[in-house]
């Protein structure tokens, strides 16, 4: 038995997440928790998250959980959704700017006023709903899961790494940009597993196997 | 290839059941909302909202288990609306497991509800639901406004500016449903849907009078609409998602198949 740590900060579908971690993992223990012996006790890590950059920091600091996803990474596997993603980069334009825990070196852009499509028509943000992800390179995370998979996006700022080799995952949406980070034991997407229906859980399984190599 | 179109399912609630009933679903009890979510999700459902019709306060208790309940075992978007009156209210709704709750009256009586939902738990999670007729007499500019209280009572206020309103305010998405065109089954007002989507840089989702697949398929391609919901021609089986997909593929809109 395994025991997944869900990382509670007051930021997010919590509770969807656990739901679907316990679907895909019937035998393990899920625990949501913001307790740094929990978690350092736990075999996986989760890190969801929703809402604005500055509050995202503002609770993770709260719960006193910036240090310890610091001290986990190269750890154990360590999955982030969503804002679960975005503040393990180094700062976002969001709310006038908001540092964030710089894990993985870049920064995070809002979608451009206008958004334009290819044939300059006019896209609307937030990015809401499903897209096709193309996985780039080969991980044991997209096992069993097809190239240009469609996944839940409900998001109005994207992520830039400064390093383009941790990239995992692309998506287009007047632009391209990355959705999919992979990190020694990190792994974080921009789009919601927990929300993405067969693929989604099956990536969800996936890290349930994975053993935080790429 | 890009963002897909989305098909959403509307289902009635009443005290956590669904209600007005959902014949095509081979399921027991067609009340049960996660037999029924189970039921759209299979089908291939982009997402699902849930419409809180309950008159009494005293049962909304009902709808936080009832949310819950399918959130644990239906992982695609959910979105519930209906009696959303303070933040609390939408924080106990995303905490249950909602992905999005849709706020209406109170937004009309309150404009500052939506900013203020916005700015703690995020655009994206803040739907708001619009409520409109068409008031122009024939001959004049088309004209739309906001009604509340089922359609009944006007508000004098124009649809298109209420729109860029609540998109300024924090909205992350609108519901737009044609009260003249609810239930009549001849299809959405496309000149509203395509005047507020032009107006808006937010997702807009066409609501209100479907009653066949070209009806689904031109709120996308005449009225600029990002998603489309219905309820009756997917609850009596007149049609399935799965026809409504291909018929809108054939169409060219791209889909989530």
């Amino acid at each position: 038995m395994q025991r997944i740590a869900v990382l509670d900060y007051g930021m997010g579908n919590l509770r969807s997440v656990a739901k679907a971690i316990e679907t895909v993992a019937p035998g393990d223990e899920v625990l949501v928790t913001a307790d740094p012996e929990t978690i350092n006790n736990a075999d996986r890590i989760v890190c969801p998250g929703q809402g604005a950059a500055a509050d995202c920091m503002a609770a993770l600091a709260n719960a006193n959980l910036v240090e310890t996803i610091q001290q986990l990474i190269g750890t154990r596997p360590f999955m982030g959704i969503c804002m679960g993603l975005q503040v393990l980069l180094t700062h976002s334009e969001e709310n006038n700017g908001t540092d964030c825990i710089d894990v993985i070196p870049g920064k995070v852009n809002r979608f451009d006023h206008p958004l334009l499509d290819a044939d300059k028509q006019r896209l609307k943000v937030p990015h809401m709903g499903w897209s096709q992800v193309n996985q780039i390179g080969h991980h044991s995370m997209w096992d069993k899961i097809n190239d240009g998979a469609r996944y839940y996006f409900a998001h109005s700022y994207y992520c830039v790494p400064d390093n383009n080799a941790c990239v995992v995952g692309r998506c287009h949406y007047g632009l391209d940009f990355a959705v999919a980070l992979a990190q020694q034991n990190v792994f974080a997407c921009q789009f919601h597993p927990e929300k993405s229906a067969r693929d989604g859980l099956q990536l969800l399984r996936n890290f349930m196997l994975w053993d935080g190599q790429a | 290839m890009g963002l897909a179109k989305r098909i959403i399912p509307c289902l009635d609630v009443d005290a956590g059941r669904v209600v007005k009933g959902v014949k095509f679903l081979d399921i027991r009890d067609a009340g049960d909302p996660v037999s029924v979510a189970r039921g759209y999700n299979e089908a291939g459902a982009d997402e699902i909202t849930f419409l809180d019709i309950t008159a009494s306060s005293d049962n909304r208790d009902t709808m936080y288990d009832m949310v819950e309940q399918v959130a644990s075992e239906v992982f695609i978007p959910l979105t519930v609306g209906g009696g959303i009156r303070a933040v609390s209210d939408v924080r106990k709704l995303l905490n249950a497991g909602a992905d999005k709750v849709s706020i209406n009256t109170a937004a009309v009586h309150n404009p500052e509800l939506v900013q203020e939902a916005a700015d703690k738990v995020g655009s994206q999670c803040i739907v708001v639901a619009i409520d409109s007729k068409s008031v122009h007499q024939e001959g004049e500019a088309p004209r739309w406004e906001i009604f509340t209280h089922g359609g009944r009572k006007p508000t004098g206020i124009d649809t298109v500016e209420w729109a860029v309103k609540m998109a300024e305010l924090g909205a992350g998405e609108l519901l737009l449903t044609s009260m003249d065109r609810d239930g009549t089954k001849i299809g959405f007002d496309l000149g509203v849907t395509k005047a507020v989507s032009d107006a808006v840089e937010i997702p807009v989702i066409a609501s209100g009078g479907v009653g066949e697949l070209a009806h689904l398929s031109d709120g996308v391609l005449k009225g600029g609409a990002d998603a489309v919901l219905a309820a009756s021609i997917f609850h009596f089986g007149e049609y399935s998602i799965g026809e409504a997909k291909s018929f809108m593929q054939q169409q060219g809109i791209e889909v989530r198949l």
